[in-house]
């Protein structure tokens, strides 16, 4: 066993990494149910994501342009969601695990001709003087653009929340869907874009996975990080920097017990393989005594009667 | 322009009728879908639905309708009590693996000697595996309130860790020469989950399935348990005031699907798998979610659930090998069957009327 | 002749089953305060959603100052002055008053000056309010303030207000009556919805009546006695409930020194009540809403379990007990809540029946159901309560309000309970069937059993209590005998006006 393998600065760089897709994903499912709507298909729009961005970052060359695919696939299938819940008056929690199983169903036949390909790389950002600082160059500046943007996207989602009119509306139909529609608001259409708002996040998130984290595709390699995700909008208490702060640590506890992995200590792989998820369990034990903050409706769907 | 109406009550036609709607909508899609892959969509879904009952080779597939359809009832009447109560265990899949690892276990601790009573000692051992890996959601939900959606869940990646910890640890067999995996039970008699009647596929897991089913069938309509397991799920506040114990009642529905899930992974590990590896579990635990929604979380629909969802394991094998079908084809032709379901159990409280534009 | 405000032309509007208006033509003058007088379910919430651009008519028209008027949405209606206050409010208890007002309004102005405003407002009509205090924490009728002022900030030329007095004691009422004339003395018109004959003929300067759907007259309340607008909008005459003398016996149910904490961040917490009732006794409990009803009605049914000692049934300690043991020993309950507490929705009526019938009616023998009998048990409900519905087969979710709380009433009354506690027997229900159940809990008690009646209407409780006690803010006032209270004591009891003060005329 050699601890003295693990770099610190290295191991602080990682995390952020490890940690993004987890943000990305329970960023956008908090927007989701500060609406009201509880959406369990994070894990199947994350592995669409995932394959979808491969795919595109991989016949168009181009990272970017793969991003935007997995965006535009996550808001796609969110859009069944919709409909499936919104529309059609179906149960939440049902229609949440019918996307998983038909995300990783789909993911998996999409991303038949690409298992082993390489797709191309995202470079990191480079900032002169900045980036080559010592300690603080690669823990803050030396990373890809998407995680700046996944904590940009934390800060815009808090300040909506906070400041804005429709950041209030939205929390307003969350609260109590029935008062918003009598106020005359659109409840189906704001949980409709707030749905699809957390599908193209979740679909960046995954990716970050396929593209960045790992990079490349094999199947069913979310492993369970969307559902990680929703416990962590739990975590938050629905709040946008608790759900950086819970990425971090959750990014933390992988990049660590893949760093003892390499490193060989005596605890058999699988057991630290298990870390990330039985922590998720003490976490929500810790955590789930408080529920005060979460939203009123949340999980109940809203039909106009007369 | 297109409205819902509520309709005073559910309707009882429309609840038995979109089964076959969905299933009628998903091989309309999955014919597009299999179209779209290159495959002739008529032959195949003629491969999926009609080849392993009917076809040239019935004799062998019928039985495995038997084998593959067995857990997946198991494993869907356990969670139908859960989820009508509004108690959602997901984590079927790994109680199942747990099932199948006490089990094996416990029956291993015996090798080699040979005794009737081991069998029964296993079937135990594996109900007991089950039940313990729902009891960590059952307990810390009614103890702590934690959501047991994610903690069920959590708890499928903590045991598929465990299997392959097992597997190439404290089970592998020592006669294995070094590969992973436990020794295979089916060599072994009393550990052997066998054919009862040879070429039916009639192993004990399915008289388990069927017991389940009957007793499923009994407690929802003519006892008081399954009455206030509806309710719960009904008008929770209703129940709570008809007197109904929360927390007793997720005890009692998580552990019954946990104890069922394990049996579903005892008689799989004991039969037709016959011994523990890495890749032990194939998704029973997930299929099951989709059975129990297709038999409307109805015992005896369940039952046919399974044998459908059955049905589309072994004729996409049929069609892997005859149309070269991607297996994940099947994966999502599953998937969708699940998604039209609820969107037509619309039906079932909605009805659609046809307004003309409104005249304000 | 002047043109009226708004003008309403044979407006129609049919719902599956049921025409919930049908041709109704009125108008309602510049600054007049005019009443729209129905029992439930006489189609006045339609009609005002109409008005309102929640719901589009099937035909008719309206005109605003001579103008069509056709509100697509409640912004359009909003934008051109009409403004409602609504009976269940549309509040976000997790949300600041500011932020609940910013909700209501087109263009909020920033946050800052809002509540500056909202101060301004608020103190002008005396209805003080801060403006930064979280809505789930305010009393009803601090509540109502809330919307009051959301409504006025837009500054209305018509103000909607739908049953805006059931959640007020007498005294806040009073005050509240002040602020409407206030703004009726500005020129504001106020459409108030009602089936309180008193309150209207103080208030109002017009009175239109509904009855099925239909204008079926319209008056000037101040000249009309309250006898003659009651038959109007019911009907026919009614009966009133008959109440024989009564012996009481001894005490039946005893509450000492019990104390519950909040089982919510927005329920109210029980302080150190004290309460006994005799057999033969109807004790009525009056009170807002929200102070603390349903946490007893909790504590009494076994929903929420206390110390053994602080809740006692002829002597024994029951505190422990939960619902089904409770019923074992003749106290019996039924809540406010019809769908989703009393009832299951959408289960069948004998689904429901074996919900609180299964202990004294026998309708279970060792976890086993007897679903005969528990069917011919709510046959017998339905008989008995002459419950209109097709049979014990149809879902709870299918009757009407009154019918279904018959069904819920007549469900306990039938097991024969030593102690009957119920909480709004008659909220929501049309007048026959509430003078029905008003006159069953009356019959139950000549028969020797002990009636605990939660209620917020007054009349209500006036009319079947021997005693009467109030609950404010999860203290129970001490009970009195109810004949000879007067209004005010009767307000006072219920916390007064709750640091409202008159508007600032």
């Amino acid at each position: 066993m050699d601890l003295s393998a693990i770099n610190p600065v290295l191991l602080i760089a990682s995390l952020m990494v490890a940690a993004t897709p987890l943000l990305l994903a329970a960023i956008g499912e908090l927007v989701v149910e500060k609406s009201g709507v509880l959406n369990l298909g994070v894990e199947g729009m994350m592995i669409v994501g995932a394959i979808a961005g491969f795919a595109v970052a991989v016949e168009s060359g181009s990272p970017l342009l793969g991003f935007i695919a997995a965006a535009v696939a996550g808001a796609a299938l969110s859009v069944l969601f919709a409909i499936l819940t919104q529309f059609a008056q179906a149960n939440q929690v049902a229609s949440g695990l019918s996307l998983t199983l038909f995300g990783l169903g789909l993911s998996a036949l999409m991303g038949q001709s690409y298992v082993g390909v390489k797709p191309p790389r995202m470079g990191d950002i480079h900032i002169p003087v900045l980036s080559d600082l010592p300690v603080v160059g690669p823990i803050l500046f030396g990373h890809d653009i998407i995680l700046y943007f996944g904590i940009a996207l934390t800060a815009a989602v808090w300040w909506v929340l906070k400041y804005s009119r429709i950041g209030l509306v939205l929390r307003a139909v969350g609260e109590n869907h029935d008062a918003a529609h009598a106020l005359g608001y659109k409840v189906l259409k704001i949980r409709l874009m707030a749905i699809m708002f957390g599908g193209a996040c979740a679909g960046l998130g995954g990716a970050y996975i396929s593209l960045i984290r790992v990079p490349q595709w094999t199947e069913g390699m979310t492993a369970g990080i969307g559902w990680i995700a929703l416990a962590l909008v739990v975590f938050s208490s629905w709040r946008p920097w608790r759900a950086l702060l819970g990425a971090y640590l959750f990014g933390g506890v992988t990049v660590v017990q893949l760093n003892l992995q390499a490193a060989g200590v005596a605890i058999p792989v699988e057991y630290l393989a298990m870390s990330p998820y039985l922590i998720t369990i003490i976490v929500l034990v810790i955590l789930s005594a408080d529920k005060s903050s979460a939203p009123a409706s949340l999980g109940r769907n809203f039909h106009a009667s007369r | 322009m297109i409205r819902l109406e509520k309709r005073p009550q559910p309707s009882r036609a429309w609840s038995m009728a979109t089964p076959l709607v969905a299933v009628l909508a998903t091989m309309l899609f999955g014919g597009l879908l299999f179209a779209a892959l290159g495959k002739p969509p008529v032959e195949a879904i003629r491969i999926i639905f009609w080849e392993p009952l009917f076809g040239e080779f019935a004799f062998y597939y019928r039985p495995q309708l038997l084998v593959k359809g067995a857990p997946l009832v198991l494993i869907a009447i356990g969670l139908s009590l859960g989820f009508r109560a509004g108690i959602w265990n997901i984590g079927a899949e790994g109680q199942y693996i747990m099932g199948a690892i006490f089990g094996a276990g416990a029956g291993l601790a015996f090798y080699p000697s040979e005794s009737f009573l081991i069998f029964p000692f296993m079937v135990i051992a594996g109900a007991f595996g089950g039940w313990i890996w729902a009891m960590i959601p059952a307990v810390l939900k009614t103890r702590f309130g934690t959501n047991e959606i994610l903690v069920s869940l959590m708890l499928v990646y903590v045991a598929e860790q465990f299997l392959a910890s097992v597997s190439l640890g404290l089970l592998k067999n020592p006669e294995g020469f070094g590969f992973p995996g436990s020794r295979n039970l089916q060599a072994w008699d009393s550990a052997h989950n066998a054919e009862l009647i040879t070429g039916t596929g009639m192993h004990w897991g399915v008289v388990a399935a069927l017991i389940a089913v009957i007793f499923a069938y009994v407690l929802l309509n003519r006892h008081m348990t399954g009455y206030h397991i509806r309710l719960t799920g009904e008008a929770p506040r209703a129940a709570k005031f008809a007197g109904v114990n929360p927390a007793r009642l997720v005890l009692f529905c998580l552990g019954t699907s946990g104890a069922l899930a394990g049996l579903a992974g005892m008689f799989e590990v004991s039969g037709p798998s016959g011994q523990i590896s890495i890749d032990f579990n194939v998704g029973y635990g997930f299929t099951a979610i989709i059975v129990a929604f297709l038999g409307r979380l109805h015992p005896v629909g369940i039952l046919l659930a399974g044998g459908l969802m059955a049905l589309t394991y072994i004729g996409g094998d049929i069609a892997q090998s005859n149309l070269q079908l991607p297996a994940a084809a099947i994966q999502v032709f599953q998937g969708m069957l699940l998604f039209f379901l609820l969107a037509f159990d619309l039906l079932t409280n909605f009805r659609i009327a046809l307004s003309k534009p409104e005249v304000a | 002749m002047t043109v009226p405000l708004l003008s309403l032309q044979g407006l129609t509007k049919a719902y599956p089953g049921v025409v919930a208006n049908d041709t109704v033509s009125f108008d309602i003058g510049e600054g007049q305060v005019h009443a729209l007088l129905g029992e439930n379910g006489a189609g006045k919430s339609t009609l005002v959603k109409m008005i309102y651009g929640l719901v589009k008519p099937d035909s008719g028209q309206m005109l605003l100052r001579g103008e069509p008027f056709a509100p697509a949405e409640p912004r359009a209606a909003r934008a051109d002055g009409i403004a409602m206050v609504f009976q269940h409010f549309s509040l976000f208890d997790a949300l600041n008053v500011a932020e609940n007002i910013a909700l209501g309004m087109e263009k909020p102005p920033e946050l800052r000056d809002l509540a500056a405003r909202i101060r301004e407002v608020s103190e002008t009509y005396g209805l003080p309010l801060d403006p930064f205090r979280t809505v789930g924490d305010l009393s009803a009728g601090e509540r109502q303030r809330v919307e009051i002022i959301r409504c006025l900030l837009q500054e209305p030329k018509l103000l909607i207000m739908d049953e805006p007095t059931s959640v007020l004691t007498p005294q806040e009422v009073e005050i509240l009556f002040k602020t409407l004339q206030k703004l009726q003395s500005e020129g504001t018109s106020i459409l108030y919805i009602s089936h309180k004959l008193e309150e209207i003929r103080t208030l109002c300067d017009h009175a239109t009546i509904l009855r099925l759907g239909k204008n079926v007259g319209e008056c000037t309340p101040a000249g009309t006695s309250a006898r003659d607008m009651a038959e109007m909008m019911v009907g026919s005459t009614l009966l009133t409930p008959q109440r024989g003398s009564r012996e009481f016996g001894n005490v039946a149910m005893d509450i000492t020194g019990l104390s519950v904490p909040a089982p919510s961040a927005f329920g109210t917490a029980l302080k150190n009540l004290h309460l006994k009732v005799r057999k033969g006794e109807i004790l009525g409990i009056g009170g807002v809403a929200g102070n603390g009803q349903d946490e007893l009605l909790g504590v009494l049914s076994g929903e929420v379990l206390t110390d053994a000692d602080a809740v006692k049934l002829h002597g024994q300690p029951i505190g422990r007990l939960g619902p089904a043991a409770r019923r074992k020993l003749g106290v019996l309950a039924a809540p406010e809540e019809r769908l989703g507490h009393a009832a299951a929705p959408d289960m069948s009526l004998t689904e429901n029946a074996m919900l609180t019938g299964s202990v004294r009616e026998g309708l279970e023998k060792n976890g086993f159901l007897d679903w005969a009998a528990t069917k011919e048990f709510a046959e017998r409900i339905i008989k008995a309560f002459d419950v209109r519905t097709p049979g014990p087969g149809n879902a709870a979710r299918s009757l009407s309000g009154g019918n279904l709380q018959k069904f819920v009433i007549g469900r306990e009354v039938l097991q024969d309970p030593e102690v009957l506690v119920v909480n709004q027997p008659t909220w929501g229900v049309d007048a026959a069937a509430a003078a029905a159940i008003r006159q069953s809990l009356l019959d139950l008690a000549a028969k020797g059993a002990a009636v605990i009646c939660i209620s917020q209407d007054l009349d209500e409780l006036m009319e079947i209590s021997d005693s009467f006690a109030a609950l404010n803010e999860g203290r129970l006032s001490a009970p009195r005998e109810a004949a000879g209270l007067t209004v005010d004591e009767i307000g006072l009891m219920m916390g007064g006006a709750h640091g409202m003060e008159v508007a600032h005329v």
